[in-house]
């Protein structure tokens, strides 16, 4: 079952390091642009001067900056991370590509190559027949249109002609501030306010790129979009910011990959995702998040603070997070859901798996402020090795908010004797009409389970990462149909070595 | 087909296998009774490969090969079979979903291509018609909310997916309805009963033997075959009781 995947997968870092791993520097195989090593004003201005961007977004930034300065790193979560060192990491590193793309051909090819290797879809020759609105001959049924990050910046958006028919805009964000100021600035930094945690400060001041898109009145985006994050550069913080507009009445299905190549020193990773669904409109929002967890001795790996948040500021609105985390050292992450409109709806899907010496202290928090808002919460932790997996929650139900309805599952799986799984709901109600519940169980996986799949041919890894799927079916169903086989062979990989 | 010698075996400090000496060739039906206790469900767990279980004396080989140096699940891919006396419950993991890959995994290591979802269900389809069960039943996570009777259908439909060459089957019989008892029977005939094929049967009634007609039975008492005899030996068992055998 996971052989394809395993050589993928190999195959992936190999590239990932090929390009990575050299002695001089950064001037061979991907030629890439930094800015100068450190974070002080200078980096800012480089920054949003690097983007050629408008006065208000330079002057927002170095808001946000001025504020974090300010600001502490929280404490309150069940995470030991040692200090980072601020100073000691590029915050931006950009390929030297050629300024303006109008198609796939003109990307670096040694830059299409890794996403190859990676198997992301941006360097399907079926796919880029889409790219300049070609003929729909030979594509296949499913389509998904692509937001490459690299580094700092977006290489490639596919798709965009026939999205644009349709009246979606699907661009990076750096293009989109200069495209579609009044759209960006409408919402940027309104659902995650700048203030909002000392990360997200950060990723107002240096966010480098990221996506955004707009769907129109009464459209169902035509088809998935994808924005697919790789760090590649050595000692670079990844800032990405996105922004997701669905106005009234429309849909839209959106997934998000990441990925980075194996470094003995932790990356950071500090991205904000903000989501707006106005009257009857629905976002689904899937991730799959694999970036490098660090070796079997906790050594490297990423640390991955993201605040995402959306608003459901529609009447009948509906925003449904879904994620798979396997990958970093360290996951700090709460997808969040503020239930504004009457009748609107919020859930939160997922599946966190820690293993060796990962930590994640995940969860989300339904804000119920309309009237009749309802959401649903299933979390499944995964723990093995000597990882620590904590769900922190929150549901929240404002005094003049009737008729809320909230039910929470949350499921911990403990694999071996080590590894710990902890919950953490907060649940905060004010009006008396509200419905809530919360269910928690924490098993093992039973040596009878063990021994009965592999009395009928599995290895004792295939029969974890069999149980292990079977655990967490209820989030992966959720899933767009090439995400669910994607993560489910991930959930299978990143427990390899847990048993025996 | 197996040759056990000598066999020894614990359970934590306990020995509960000391010096079973047994041999079944390739197309016969071997039924092994005893008392409760006497070691019967351990020599299927032993033979299998249960972790726990551990063998401090004797031999086992199958088609030639050393069964005990094999893990479990290269046991099973070598063509052997133990259905389980508890089938065990695996939430969220269907039926169909389990068994394709367990078939794929022993294909895999036999260096035979997998089988397609198609050509799975196809066979998937055959054996469990043939067993009177449903294919939506198939399609639920295996065993959970299963009746008894339910899990050792199920039991059986694997073991026609998997067709094994050697199959040990540990008190399939009990918890069955005559009903169920005869589908069970009839089953075990279609898949096992053939030249290149061989099963031992466990279990503590003569019951199923009507159904499925041993070569041989063996009485299992203080963890070692006491006595071996034809058919008639279950029957005599069934009626004078395991103690008066031992008197």
């Amino acid at each position: 079952m996971t052989d394809d995947i395993e050589i993928k997968d190999k195959a992936a870092w190999d590239a990932a390091e090929k390009v990575a791993d050299y002695e001089h520097g950064w001037s061979s195989d991907i030629e890439t642009d930094f800015a100068p090593k450190g974070l002080n004003e200078d980096t800012v201005r480089f920054i949003s001067a690097k983007k050629n961007e408008p006065e208000w977004m330079l002057e927002w930034r170095l808001k946000a900056f001025a504020m974090w300065k300010t600001m502490e790193a929280p404490d309150w979560a069940k995470l030991n991370v040692p200090p980072i060192d601020y100073q000691d990491a590029y915050y931006y590193a950009a390929p030297k590509a050629k300024p303006k793309l109008n198609s796939l051909d003109e990307v670096d090819p040694e830059i299409l190559r890794v996403y190859e290797k990676l198997g992301i879809p941006i360097a399907e020759q079926k796919l880029l027949a889409g790219v300049d609105g070609g003929e729909d001959g030979g594509l296949p049924q499913r389509r998904v249109a692509v937001d490459a990050v690299f580094d700092s910046v977006s290489v490639a958006t596919t798709f965009r002609a026939e999205l644009e028919r349709a009246g979606v805009i699907f661009r990076s964000i750096s293009e989109a501030i200069k495209e579609y100021p009044d759209l960006v600035r409408k919402y940027l930094g309104k659902i995650v306010p700048m203030h909002d945690n000392y990360f997200a400060t950060l990723n107002c001041a240096v966010f480098s790129d990221g996506t955004f898109v707009y769907i129109p009145e009464g459209v169902r985006c035509p088809m998935e979009l994808s924005t697919y994050f790789r760090i590649n550069a050595e000692n670079t913080g990844q800032f990405e910011r996105t922004l997701i507009v669905a106005d009234k009445g429309s849909y839209v299905s959106y997934l998000e990959g990441c990925t980075a190549p194996m470094r003995d020193e932790n990356q950071l990773h500090a991205a904000v995702v903000e989501l707006v669904a106005l009257d009857d409109a629905e976002i689904k929002y899937s991730t799959v998040q694999n970036w490098y967890p660090g070796d079997a001795e906790g050594k490297g790996g990423i640390y991955n603070f993201v605040t995402k948040r959306a608003l459901c500021q529609g009447r009948n609105s509906k925003v449904s997070w879904t994620q798979v985390e396997t990958g970093s050292a360290v996951t700090w992450k709460y997808p969040s859901c503020v239930l504004n409109g009457e009748n609107s709806v919020g859930e939160f899907y997922s599946v966190a798996v820690t293993n060796n010496h990962q930590q994640a202290d995940t969860g989300t928090k339904m804000i119920h402020n309309g009237k009749g808002s309802r959401s649903t919460i299933v979390s499944k932790g995964i723990s093995a090795g000597h990882s620590n997996n904590t769900y922190r929650g929150l549901v929240r139900v404002a005094p003049n908010a009737e008729g809320v309805r909230n039910f929470t599952q949350c499921d911990s799986l403990l694999l071996g004797s080590l590894s710990g799984a902890h919950t953490v709901p907060y649940i905060e109600v004010r009006n008396p009409s509200a419905q809530i519940e919360h269910e928690a169980t924490t098993s093992k996986i039973s040596d009878d389970q063990m021994f009965y799949a592999m009395a009928r041919g599995l290895n004792a890894e295939e029969a974890v990462a069999l149980i292990v799927n079977g655990f967490a079916k209820e989030v992966l169903q959720q899933l767009p149909m090439e995400f669910a086989v994607e993560a489910q062979k991930l959930l299978g990989i990143s427990l390899e070595g847990s048993v025996g | 087909m197996l040759q056990i010698h000598n066999l020894h075996a614990n359970v934590g400090d306990k020995p509960i296998l000391k010096g079973l000496t047994l041999s079944l060739n390739a197309g016969e039906i071997h039924a092994i009774m005893g008392p409760n206790g006497a070691g019967k469900s351990t020599l299927g767990y032993v033979l299998s490969g249960r972790p726990g279980y551990e063998v401090t004396e004797g031999s086992v080989t199958f088609n030639g090969q050393d069964l005990l140096a094999l893990e479990p699940h290269e046991r099973a891919a070598a063509g052997l079979f133990l259905g389980f006396q508890y089938p065990v419950e695996i939430p969220g993991v269907s039926n169909v979903q389990f068994l394709r890959e367990a078939l794929n995994a022993q294909r895999k290591y036999r260096g035979e291509a997998p089988l397609t979802g198609g050509e799975f269900l196809k066979v998937a389809r055959e054996q469990a018609g043939a067993l009177g069960m449903d294919m939506d039943m198939l399609k639920r996570p295996v065993n959970v909310g299963f009746s008894g009777g339910e899990k050792k259908r199920n039991e059986m439909v694997q073991m026609g997916i998997i067709d094994p060459a050697l199959a040990i089957l540990d008190e399939t019989d009990s918890g069955l309805d005559i009903d169920a008892l005869r589908t069970v029977g009839d089953g075990i005939n279609r898949i096992m009963r053939k030249p290149d094929k061989a099963v031992l049967l466990i279990t503590h009634y003569q019951r199923l033997l009507d159904y499925v007609k041993p070569d041989f039975v063996h009485v299992l008492d203080g963890g070692r075959i006491t006595r071996t005899g034809g058919a008639e030996l279950a029957l005599e068992l069934e009626r004078d009781g395991y103690k008066e055998l031992a008197a």
